[in-house]
């Protein structure tokens, strides 16, 4: 399988300006507000560094969290399942529902389940599947993944959900209205959901102390999808272990704050076992998890609560939107977790990052992002997985900036090229930072030349 | 759990086991507190509005007189309180989808927490889990005296280690996902009102 261009699938994004700068503005002002939320709470950085030191106690000591789970859902009523990939998840599943002769599943929404391509796996044995979170249903009336962790239809602009409901639903393509589209999609989830035999959510944490599924959601179909139908399946994978209760607030009061600002969803919500005639079953995923635990490197990106705020943050995420990456998961943390699963397929992603560590700053467990995506980018040299032409430009960059007299030579000569150079030697293909915008002009004189004739004379004193 | 089944689990365990890290020690969690003010009720309010919720203080003597006046075109109001008739209970529903003929719930929650503007329910409240979901509007009573500094006081409540099902609710159902713009309801209830009133029954 070829490697996903990141950098090609962003062309098309970006030339849909409309799209591009929306999707900019609407993130960045997530950023913003995760930025005003963390400063409403004096105690953040240390929340910070707590949540990530309970998570390497947690990943350190993993199998015993995991067999304490087991024992203590088992004790609360709820069936535990182990798979070891994304098929025996799917299989799992799919043997649940058929046992009992169930035809739909309705869904909330995981992450997991867009990895193990759950939907896929049923549908094509005849069981329907009607996701009912909001932006998880556009996505799947619109035969596509989601494009961002925690707002899978982010990209698209109130016009295109209007017309896609028309065509889906018949509502009218000219009301743009959020609230009205919001109603449409309501009034026909709600009968799937009073109908259903089956419902599956995800997990944003399991508690091994009490045997708890924890599922932050807005919308309130989370807790339909596990309460309406007789049958609860949920999908968890091994990492999303915390120890007790008292480590879950450390998160709960991190998680929201990260993605959106808000203190905390609408519903927080903790599943300890199934009500009076009903079953609730877990599927306890690996599938490359433990793999990757034993990755010297890598393996804290095992910390991650799924918060995207390293994706709001990102400069390369911002403009070119999450489908761009052709992954599971988007963005810093899917550059970083995705070569993983696949290195020849996500080989490219490394590089869709300006390294500027904005993404390690905002990470609420504080997972060095930037330094495991420039690790990610060693791998793929040691692994000869890096595009020719990449590669002649980094032997370039690596002569020129290891001599001080070639970088002088060459940066005094930029103002000059740039001045004289032909368009069309300035703007190919292999000048990646023209394609969509203008080289900016280069400065009159460089530092080395400006420097000698500022710097200060005998017993000159800086004025300051 | 049969033999095949072991296998995976213990292949998956066995995996774990041997990749994971040399044991990192758990960190002590201190014990945070609010360090602006301690009007919980204040902190409270603040929280449940920024959400879209609101907050009674006073809702007179007679509750089903205060939900009439606030829901004139309710029908089937369903109170799962003592302070309050409703015109049906959770335990009149025979199947848990029948909640979604009801317009307005009426529940008590055992907690709030000032910190988000929370209030905790559970099954043992409910007695139909999606009473708290299908119906239209959610009325939910508090004591004021019942509330609690914040998430890390909340996860204290013995309802988290005793209860099948809890969750804290803050404000009405809603989603962003269209646009980045909030709104009112996405699945769930369109309104949320919280009565502070005093819990008859507390000890």
């Amino acid at each position: 399988m070829s490697a996903v261009d990141q950098a090609k699938n962003a062309e098309a994004f970006l030339e849909d300006t409309v799209h591009e700068e929306r999707l900019d503005k609407l993130l960045w002002m997530g950023r913003m507000r995760r930025d005003a939320a963390a400063r409403q709470v004096p105690e953040w950085e240390e929340l910070r560094t707590l949540a990530s030191e309970i998570k390497e106690h947690t990943l350190s000591n993993l199998s015993e969290h995991l067999v304490e789970f087991e024992a203590n859902a088992t004790a609360n009523g709820v069936t535990v399942h182990w798979a070891r990939d994304a098929h025996e998840h799917n299989q799992i599943v799919y043997d649940l529902l058929t046992e009992r002769n169930i035809p739909t599943l309705i869904k909330a929404k995981s992450m997991l389940t867009e990895e193990c391509e759950l939907r896929p796996f049923l549908e094509a044995r005849d069981i329907r599947v009607i996701e009912t979170d909001l932006g998880e249903r556009i996505q799947q009336l619109d035969d596509q993944p989601p494009s961002h962790i925690t707002g899978p239809c982010i990209h698209k602009t109130t016009k295109d959900v209007a017309d896609l409901f028309a065509k889906n639903y018949g509502s009218d393509p000219n009301n743009e209205d959020p609230a009205y589209l919001a109603g449409v999609m309501r009034d026909n989830t709600r009968p799937e959901i009073l109908n259903a035999h089956a419902g599956m959510t995800g997990a944003n944490f399991v508690v091994a102390e009490t045997g708890a599924i924890i599922v932050v959601t807005n919308e309130g179909n989370a807790d339909l999808a596990a309460n309406t139908p007789p049958l609860h399946i949920v999908s968890v994978g091994i990492e999303k272990l915390v120890p007790n209760m008292e480590s879950l607030a450390v998160f709960i009061r991190l998680l929201t704050r990260s993605a959106t600002g808000e203190s905390i969803t609408q519903y927080t919500s903790t599943f300890r076992g199934p009500r009076k005639g009903a079953a609730m079953h877990v599927v306890l995923v690996d599938n490359g998890r433990s793999a990757r635990l034993g990755m010297e490197k890598f393996w804290p990106s095992l910390k991650c609560i799924r918060c995207a705020a390293c994706m709001n943050t990102c400069p390369v995420y911002r403009r070119s939107g999450g489908l761009s990456y052709g992954s599971t998961y988007m963005g810093p943390i899917g550059i970083i977790m995705m070569p993983t699963a696949d290195i020849r397929k996500y080989s490219e992603l490394p590089f869709a990052s300006t390294l500027n560590g904005s993404c390690t700053n905002v990470c609420p467990v504080k997972i060095d992002i930037h330094e495991q995506i420039y690790a990610w980018r060693e791998v793929m040299e040691e692994k000869g997985q890096i595009q020719t032409v990449k590669k002649q430009a980094m032997k370039v960059a690596d002569k020129v900036l290891s001599s001080p007299q070639l970088y002088q030579i060459a940066t005094a000569s930029v103002s000059t090229a740039l001045k004289i150079l032909p368009h069309f030697a300035i703007y190919n293909r292999l000048n990646a930072w023209g394609k969509h915008r203008d080289v900016p002009e280069a400065a009159s004189e460089t530092f080395h030349q400006w420097y000698p004739n500022h710097r200060l004379k005998g017993n000159e004193v800086l004025g300051l | 759990m049969n033999s095949s089944q072991s296998l995976v689990r213990e292949g998956i365990l066995g995996a774990v086991h041997k990749n994971q890290p040399a044991s990192r020690p758990m960190p002590h969690i201190p014990h945070f507190g609010l360090n602006d003010t301690n009007d919980l009720v204040a902190l409270f309010s603040q929280g449940v509005a920024r959400m879209a919720g609101e907050v009674i203080t006073e809702s007179g003597p007679d509750l089903d007189n205060f939900v009439r006046t606030r829901f004139p075109n309710a029908k089937v109001i369903c109170s799962a309180v003592p302070e309050c008739r409703g015109t049906i209970g959770p335990a009149q529903l025979g199947d848990w989808s029948e909640a979604s003929k009801i317009d307005v719930s009426i529940v008590r929650s055992p907690m709030g927490v000032a910190e988000t503007g929370s209030v905790l329910l559970s099954d043992l409240e409910l007695q139909v889990n999606t009473i708290a979901f299908l119906s239209h509007d959610l009325v939910v009573l508090l004591d004021p005296t019942q509330i609690v500094r914040n998430i890390h006081d909340a996860y204290l409540h013995p309802h988290f280690k005793a209860r099948p099902y809890s969750f804290l609710m803050t404000g009405p159902s809603g989603s962003a996902d269209i646009g980045a713009i909030t709104v009112h309801p996405a699945q769930g209830v369109k309104t949320l009102t919280v009565v502070l009133t005093a819990d008859p029954g507390a000890k």
